[in-house]
């Protein structure tokens, strides 16, 4: 028999047990519903996490160190080792995938903010940060009063919320994330801070070279010796954070300040580590870790392992993301048995139906065989029914399941605003393979329920089936 | 075997025997009989005489445990199952005594299903449907379902669904044991007419012998699953 006689037999079939077909087919769609629902909150977390991490840079960055630090020095460890100069600055800027190379750069200074109501304005220590551009991302920035620096070079400065409540001198907040009233802030914004801090000045041989020489002009020579001297720069402040941006591995402790990174740089600050590379020679000015940020997460072991072949340290959290990965693919797994078993439940149902049809259609099947149908055909009536039923069912219940991840994704994060303040998020996410996959499991699983059904239908003795009532 | 051009169908000692708990009914012992193409055969017996299990054997509805079944040059014994059911498709059409239509469908789906079966082209399908059911003067009642109609129309309807394919063999099982006489001529005329004018080879069980007498040209008594007697009826006495 022809697909489409097939199809509008069965269509027919099921039409005239409406009521029951159609509560065996809601089954279904519960069962896939369920499946879809409890796959799409282990997508939508999953999605989250990524997302939440992706933005913070922890999972495509790459930690480098020298590994002519004693820390990383092994015994019997004879690889060749490097300084972590600029010329390696420069050799990990060149490589595939990354996006950019900056230093892992704080330091500590001490800040005066004169609002000029103040006439003897307070001194408040503090560690500074340098920020990459890419930063900007970084889920902190979201909502800052007033902006992100101007340029990679301005002497802006952006303030950690708590910072600036010390510095206008407000009591302590027990609530560390709630911001500004927008007057307070207006009394921090586009106002100048001092930062006082300790210069490596170049060695003076001749006692007139300029005093703040920019950072690249640091030689072989300059490693070797320096001085120390006490600087001051006035940063404009234009952005107050509730959030500290995280800028990658490791986390260097709580900074308050945070400047563009190049101006960080130039501002050539005594940094730890920096009287190590006195007594070691290396080519420019030499960092005590750099991170390598790469475009795509996926980059990230290669760069790591290429960063080692040329004689450094590396690490990043990619392990740490595989593992979290495989807690996910976990997670999905239960998530998804769990919901299958609504389906396998539903599909019972199928079987039930048909084996209720049979019972109620012998006689139809021992007349459609006196007519010339096969066992094949009475069995392929049965299937297309069972797939019918699972198709429907399939359609019904991603919609169903969409719409519930909807619903709870909108009451969850009702519950969120109103008892948390968060942000609202996607916990939900129904991908598209997601809505193909599940239809086709419901036609599978309904094509797997009316395989006893149709055998039976199709080994019924017609000379039995028409015997006369 | 048979090698006559004009033998529609022979039987050689077919056996059928049935387990009923743990004894064995022999439903059919032995028949051998044949007929020629466009010969009407009545199978007369009193009930449990094996006519109706003869008649399945012959439709292929069943398969004989011994014995040889040719129709029209197959022999049913060494047919696939999927033969089998292409042979009910097209080499035999079967009416029985209970009209057996779907109940769900119209006369026109009722007709139309043989040809859904035998892959028959949606528009041939209307076409041969209507004029089947022309034929036997229901065209008019095409979108009727049989709860809706007389016995007499419902045969007829089935009569009609078992010409569409165009068998050669038509298998009759008591085709007047629910209607009454008048509307059981009726059928029978048109069985007659048809058997004449197609022309196509007829075996009927029936009990009743004056009907036999009347319309077929042979009659075969059976009896405890044997043929007991042959006899041409006056209606095959002259001819």
């Amino acid at each position: 028999m022809k697909l489409y006689d097939m199809v509008e037999l069965a269509g027919r079939n099921l039409r005239e047990a409406g009521l029951r077909n159609s509560l065996t087919t809601l089954g279904i769609g519960v069962g896939v519903a369920s499946l879809v629902a409890m796959l799409s909150l282990g997508i939508g977390l999953q999605l989250l996490f990524r997302r939440e991490l992706g933005r913070s840079s922890l999972f495509d960055s790459v930690y480098v160190t020298s590994r002519q630090d004693f820390r990383q020095r092994r015994v019997g460890d004879n690889r060749p080792t490097r300084p972590l100069d600029d010329g390696a600055r420069k050799s990990f800027e060149k490589l595939a995938g990354v996006l950019e190379v900056y230093p892992n750069f704080a330091a500590v200074g001490e800040f005066r903010f004169d609002d000029s109501k103040t006439t003897d304005a307070q001194s408040h220590f503090t560690v500074l940060t340098g920020l990459p551009p890419s930063s900007r991302n970084s889920e902190a920035f979201d909502d800052i009063q007033g902006h992100f620096f101007s340029g990679p070079d301005a002497a802006e400065a952006v303030l950690m919320v708590d910072f600036a409540r010390e510095l206008l001198g407000l009591p302590e907040e027990t609530d560390s994330d709630k911001k500004l009233g927008s007057e307070q802030a207006n009394q921090l914004l586009g106002k100048t801070l001092v930062l006082r801090y300790a210069e490596r000045e170049a060695p003076s041989l001749t006692g007139n070279e300029p005093a703040n020489a920019p950072a690249n002009d640091n030689t072989a020579a300059d490693n070797l010796a320096f001085n120390v001297v006490r600087k001051e720069q006035a940063l404009k402040i234009v952005g107050i954070v509730v959030q500290e941006p995280v800028r990658g591995i490791p986390r260097t402790g709580r900074s308050s300040v945070f400047l563009p990174i190049a101006f960080a740089e130039s501002l050539n600050m005594i940094q730890p580590g920096d009287l190590r590379n006195v007594v070691r020679p290396a080519e420019g000015k030499t960092y005590q870790a750099l991170i390598v940020r790469v475009a795509k997460s996926k980059d990230v072991a290669a760069v790591e392992e290429e960063v080692k072949k040329q004689g450094f340290g590396a690490f990043s959290l990619l392990d740490a993301s595989r593992n979290v990965r495989i807690v996910f693919v976990f997670l999905d797994l239960f998530l998804g048995i769990f919901g299958s078993l609504a389906l396998v439940v539903a599909s019972l149902g199928i079987v039930n139906t048909l084996v209720m049809a049979i019972l109620e259609r012998r006689r139809e099947i021992g007349i459609m065989k006196a007519l010339g149908a096969s066992d094949r055909d009475v069995k392929q009536i049965f299937f297309v029914e069972a797939c019918t039923m699972g198709v429907l069912g399939g359609a019904l219940g991603v919609g169903l399941g969409w719409l519930i991840g909807r619903v709870i994704n909108f009451g969850t994060n009702l519950y969120l605003q109103r008892q948390l303040e968060a942000k609202p998020q996607e916990f939900w996410y129904v991908p598209l393979w997601l809505v193909v996959g599940a239809m086709i499991f419901s036609l599978l699983v309904s094509w797997f329920a009316g395989i006893y059904p149709a055998s039976r239908a199709a080994k019924l003795d017609p000379v039995q089936a028409l015997r006369h009532e | 075997m048979p090698d006559n051009d004009n033998e529609a169908l022979r039987t050689i000692s077919v056996v059928r025997h049935y387990r009923l708990g743990r004894s064995t009914i022999c439903a059919v012992d032995g028949v051998s009989l044949a007929a020629k193409r466009g010969e009407f055969i009545a199978l007369l017996g009193a009930s449990g005489s094996g006519k109706s299990t003869l008649l399945n054997l012959l439709a292929g509805l069943d398969r004989a445990d011994s014995g040889v079944i040719v129709v029209e040059g197959q022999n049913l014994a060494t047919l696939s199952s999927l033969e089998l059911a292409h042979y009910r498709r097209h080499t035999v059409g079967m009416v029985f005594q209970s009209f057996n239509l779907v109940p769900n469908m119209t006369l026109y789906e009722n007709v139309e299903l043989p040809m859904r079966l035998a892959e028959v082209r949606r528009r041939e399908r209307k076409a041969r449907a209507r004029e089947a059911l022309e034929k036997v003067g229901l065209s008019e009642r095409m979108k009727h379902r049989p709860s809706e109609m007389s016995g007499g129309e419902q045969q007829r309807a089935a009569l009609a669904r078992a010409l569409v394919n165009e068998p050669k063999v038509l298998l009759a099982d008591e085709p007047t044991g629910n209607l009454d006489s008048k509307t059981g001529t009726e059928i029978m005329d048109l069985i007659r007419g048809l058997n004449r004018s197609l022309p196509m080879t007829v075996i009927m069980v029936t009990h009743e012998r004056p009907l036999a007498e009347r319309y077929a040209d042979r009659m075969i008594f059976l009896g405890d699953g044997r043929v007991l007697e042959e006899t041409k009826s006056k209606m095959g006495a002259a001819k």
